[in-house]
């Protein structure tokens, strides 16, 4: 988009507070998807800016448990389309979370340090994990929305 | 996935799985070793560790120091702490732990989803092939056990397509040692507040030597893949872009917890002896 950075910046902080990106159980093996904060919808972003959180929905915690602990990544990083930049810690094991987007991390939920079950109790909401500022918004037509996502997962449960 | 081994009962093909076996290894050098056919292989392994020396205390990935061991005598007698990349909590290991630790591919083990509980459960009914004609075998929450006694602690580590599940294992175990950790703020339920000596359990007395169950782990597998020994040499890559998260905490590490009288910036999480 032609904007000033300064503007793109305020505009981008606004619509992130509105815009969630969403994890769901085999996100934290198999990757993620975009949803914002709801209803759930699929689109063409144009922000600059995406909130990474993760959601208790399709039986994370049947699957998962409770989580224990966070693995936060640092301020600064980079992180790339389906790799991992942290980890959970749910019963005895640790699981990666892996990134659905590129770009630079600008915030991290230093909350889950301390109440790592946020990301179970309120994944929308207080539970988000990291802020990414985006380095290719073109990636976000490439991610599943939460009513294919939960298709997908029902499908994986019924093999 | 891993090349097809060979084909099994009725035609069915098995996935190649790859046998490491070390004896006195470092647990540092195991886990590091782990981490390393975890995130930078895509083949099936089995590493099995007879022993491990020097003793080292082994945390979970968000162990905290201050809760989980008595860090005084840890410095008096420079007993090692290391915070490895898996879950779970806090043991400490010697020449009498038994180490066996399954890599796999999650498409390696035909239905089976890569979680934490499924893994459990799978590893339970593979060592039940290994146990039951030793004892009354049973996965206890997440534990191994004869009747109600721990002879196994369990973590695992998944990433986005493959997993780890480890155990170690008491064959024997020195009851002194227990003095370096901390009575567990969490325990499972089955423990019902027993002491270390009442709780634990020592496989050495079920079952006639530590071969026997290397073998019976070896066997086991074999039901399901086809398994390859595989000389260590040849898995030691010059892989040195690779950095493990497993750490060895320094002595300044444990000397600032003690003097800071605090917590390290980690959460206190499940821990047991």
């Amino acid at each position: 988009m032609a904007m000033a950075a300064s503007s793109r910046l305020l505009w981008a902080s606004r619509a992130a507070a509105y815009l969630r990106i969403s994890t769901f159980p085999r996100a934290f093996s198999t990757g993620m998807c975009l949803s914002p904060s709801p209803p759930c919808r699929r689109g063409s972003y144009s922000t600059r800016f995406a909130l990474l959180n993760s959601v208790p929905s399709f039986g994370f915690q049947d699957h998962l448990g409770d989580v224990v602990y966070v693995e936060l990544p640092e301020v600064g990083i980079s992180v790339s389309q389906g790799k991992n930049f942290g980890a959970v810690e749910s019963v005895k094991a640790t699981s990666d979370i892996n990134s659905p987007v590129s770009g630079e991390v600008i915030e991290v939920n230093e909350k889950l340090s301390e109440e790592p079950g946020l990301v179970n109790a309120s994944p929308y909401d207080k539970g988000w994990i990291i802020k990414v500022k985006l380095s290719d918004s073109g990636e976000l037509s490439s991610l599943m929305d939460e009513e294919k996502y939960s298709k997908f997962c029902e499908e994986e449960d019924n093999h | 996935m891993s090349v097809t081994g060979s084909a099994g009962a009725r035609g069915a093909a098995r996935p190649l799985m790859r046998l490491v076996t070390m004896s006195g290894a470092p647990i540092l050098r195991q886990l590091h070793l782990e981490e390393r056919l975890l995130r930078r292989t895509a083949d099936n392994w089995c590493v099995i560790n007879d022993g491990t020396a020097p003793p080292t205390i082994v945390m979970g990935v968000s162990g905290r120091v201050s809760e989980l061991v008595e860090i005084e005598p840890v410095l008096r007698d420079r007993v090692p702490v290391v915070r490895r990349y898996s879950g779970g909590g806090t043991v400490i290991v010697d020449q009498g732990t038994v180490f066996v630790t399954i890599i796999c591919d999650k498409s390696a083990v035909a239905g089976l989803q890569p979680f934490p509980r499924d893994i459990m459960s799978w590893s339970g009914q593979l060592y039940g092939k290994v146990f039951d004609r030793f004892g009354e075998f049973h996965l206890r929450e997440n534990d191994y056990a004869f009747s109600h006694r721990k002879f196994g602690g369990n973590a695992q580590s998944i990433t986005k397509n493959r997993w780890v599940h480890h155990t170690s294992f008491l064959w024997d175990y020195d009851v002194e040692n227990m003095d370096y950790l901390k009575i567990p703020k969490r325990a499972p339920e089955y423990r019902l507040a027993r002491n270390h000596t009442e709780f634990l359990c020592r496989m050495k007395e079920y079952m006639p030597s530590r071969s026997v169950f290397t073998d019976g782990v070896i066997t086991a597998l074999g039901e399901q893949f086809s398994v390859q020994p595989t000389d260590l040499e040849t898995v030691l890559s010059n892989d040195e872009e690779f950095v493990p998260s497993t750490k060895l905490l320094s002595q300044q590490d444990l000397e600032e917890i003690v003097s800071s009288k605090g917590s390290s910036s980690l959460g206190v999480q499940e821990v047991e002896a």
